[in-house]
């Protein structure tokens, strides 16, 4: 190894140290002011309590935005896996022309901003006479989570051997059921990091809701960022490692069943 | 046979009328009505939008911002993605773990983050005192520097993930062939190491300028309103303003951007490809 190759290793890793402590940092100095007793945000805290939990339970209208959040990811998510499932089958196996125009225009909500989403189905509804807030919301966010699903999906059966569906329909069953017998538990890795992934940016998304909202129906960004202007004491730390936590238990599961390595490559 | 396949096709109509319904259809109703007053086919909101001087500061803004954010992230991402392709056991777990927890981590939880850290009585306000860098608090807080920290912070997995999965599979032997061939280490770099992870720098860098370039939680909470980048004069403009005419041009514009932005690396990257 010569002396420029042992530089660029030690740069290399320098900055990959530092990358890991930037990457870190908002992490864990939200957790560590969470526990504080003081109503300031200090550090080190000047006392150590657990009462911003408390206040962070019992402000009002919270459960009703974390219910909703829950409910909206969680069948966005399932619309979402069915929708993509299909639609991957049909780019991995069809043979029409177009195919990778598909599989792009599938993808690219992901690569558009957010808030123009969100002004276009706000115009849109509202042209058509949708004022419901909650299928508006759901609507919008099968837009957000379906992408994810995609990604992960087309890039699982292109690799995925179709030649087994047909040994399960030579042994008598119908297409339908090979595919839910003998596809989807294959695939099982890539079902569970899209479906992960979409859940959490389901959870996560203001833009597109924040148009799409009305007063009773506020999803839990839009009310954090809401009890931010009025209060923005360190309840909101508190709220905020909570939701670390559903993210540590999420990728912990995830890490488990799929592994790290292969999550990220989805 | 054929049949089969084709009619496998039919698969992918649930999903594409769902998208062309709610997500292509109001898109280009948008476009639409940006171009259309009583009279008809009109640019006059986008005259309007270009003669004032402010919105044009907007647009330089919101451009400087998501550029600069981008490369403060490739500069993080680059080596670090070279130093995780070494990295085996414990160390590869703690890399990963340090880029998908904050990637399933919300926005909104990020950039509180930041707010609480870049606070004048805040935390690295009380780090910098404590090493005695500096006497009284810098401000940090509302400026634009804060901001792309923060921006490049949240974004910074996105342009890792990319290039570490391009430098994994790169062939190790090919810049030993070259030092062996009497190559100097920088001509190396540039000439072999830097043109093989062109890809994951493109598509990395793609993915954090569209992200940055429409960011509006993370500058609402680091800069406020009264540095607006082109995702807040959006909200603005519908939320506060009720002005509809001027929120749907600037979305227009910011739609227009992002489009270029994922053609031209689309482009890049055939280019790359076909070069190969």
């Amino acid at each position: 190894m010569t002396r420029a190759d042992r530089f660029a290793l030690g740069l290399s890793w320098t900055v990959g140290l530092a990358c890991i402590t930037f990457l870190m940092l908002p992490i864990v100095i939200t957790v560590v002011v969470s526990f504080t007793d003081s109503p300031v945000y200090t550090l080190p805290p000047p006392g150590w309590s657990f009462k911003w939990y408390a206040e962070a339970a019992t402000r009002q209208g919270l459960w009703d935005a974390v219910l909703l959040s829950l409910n909206l990811a969680l069948v966005s998510t399932a619309i979402s896996l069915v929708l993509g499932t299909l639609a991957a089958i049909a780019v991995a196996r069809g043979s029409f022309p177009g195919r990778e125009a598909i599989a792009t225009f599938a993808v690219s909500p992901l690569m558009m901003p957010g808030l123009v989403v969100g002004v276009a189905l706000l115009q849109f509804f509202r042209d058509l006479g949708l004022r419901d807030a909650y299928w508006s919301l759901l609507l919008g966010h099968v837009v957000i989570t379906l992408p994810f699903v995609m990604r992960t999906l087309l890039a699982a059966m292109n690799a995925f051997d179709f030649s087994l569906i047909d040994a399960a329909r030579t042994l008598g069953l119908s297409y339908p059921k090979s595919i839910l017998k003998v596809m989807i538990p294959n695939l099982a890795p890539a079902y569970l990091t899209g479906g992960l992934f979409a859940f959490l940016a389901s959870m996560d998304n203001y833009p597109i809701s924040i148009f799409l909202t009305d007063a009773r129906n506020k999803t839990l960004p839009i009310k954090m960022l809401q009890y931010l202007e009025e209060q923005p004491d360190p309840s909101l730390a508190a709220m905020s490692s909570g939701l670390i936590l559903l993210a540590v238990i999420v990728l912990a599961f995830g890490a488990r069943t799929v592994g790290l390595n292969r999550m990220i490559q989805g | 046979m054929t049949g089969r396949l084709d009619r496998i096709g039919l698969l992918a109509v649930p999903a594409l009328g769902f998208l062309a319904a709610i997500y292509a259809l109001p898109l280009a109703m948008l476009l639409a009505k940006s171009v259309q007053t009583a009279e008809g086919f009109s640019l006059a909101e986008y005259r309007a939008f270009f003669a004032d001087d402010y919105n044009i500061r907007v647009l330089a803004r919101t451009l400087r911002v998501a550029a600069l954010t981008t490369l403060l992230a490739f500069v993080i991402a680059y080596p670090t993605a070279f130093a995780m392709s070494r990295a085996k056991g414990i160390w590869l777990t703690v890399f990963l773990v340090a880029l998908v927890l904050p990637m399933s981590l919300g926005v909104v939880v990020k950039a509180f983050a930041w707010s609480i850290l870049f606070r004048a009585n805040g935390v690295l306000n009380s780090i910098l005192m404590g090493i005695g860098m500096t006497e009284r608090p810098v401000r940090m807080l509302f400026t634009e520097t804060a901001l792309i920290v923060g921006a490049a912070n949240v974004f910074l997995p996105f342009m890792v993930l990319p290039i570490y999965s391009v430098v994994r599979q790169l062939d190790t032997r090919l810049p030993e062939a070259a030092a062996s061939l009497g190559a100097t280490p920088w001509f190396r770099f540039t000439r072999v190491t830097l043109p093989l992870t062109l890809p994951g720098v493109v598509a990395g860098s793609a993915f954090v300028f569209s992200m940055s370039v429409s960011m509006y939680v993370i500058p609402s909470l680091i800069v406020g309103e009264r540095q607006q980048n082109l995702s807040m004069l959006i909200a603005r403009s519908f939320l506060y303003l009720r002005n509809e005419a001027l929120g749907s041009t600037i979305a227009a514009i910011l739609l227009a951007i992002a489009i270029a932005v994922v053609l031209l690396s689309g482009w890049l990257a055939t280019r790359l490809g076909a070069r190969r």
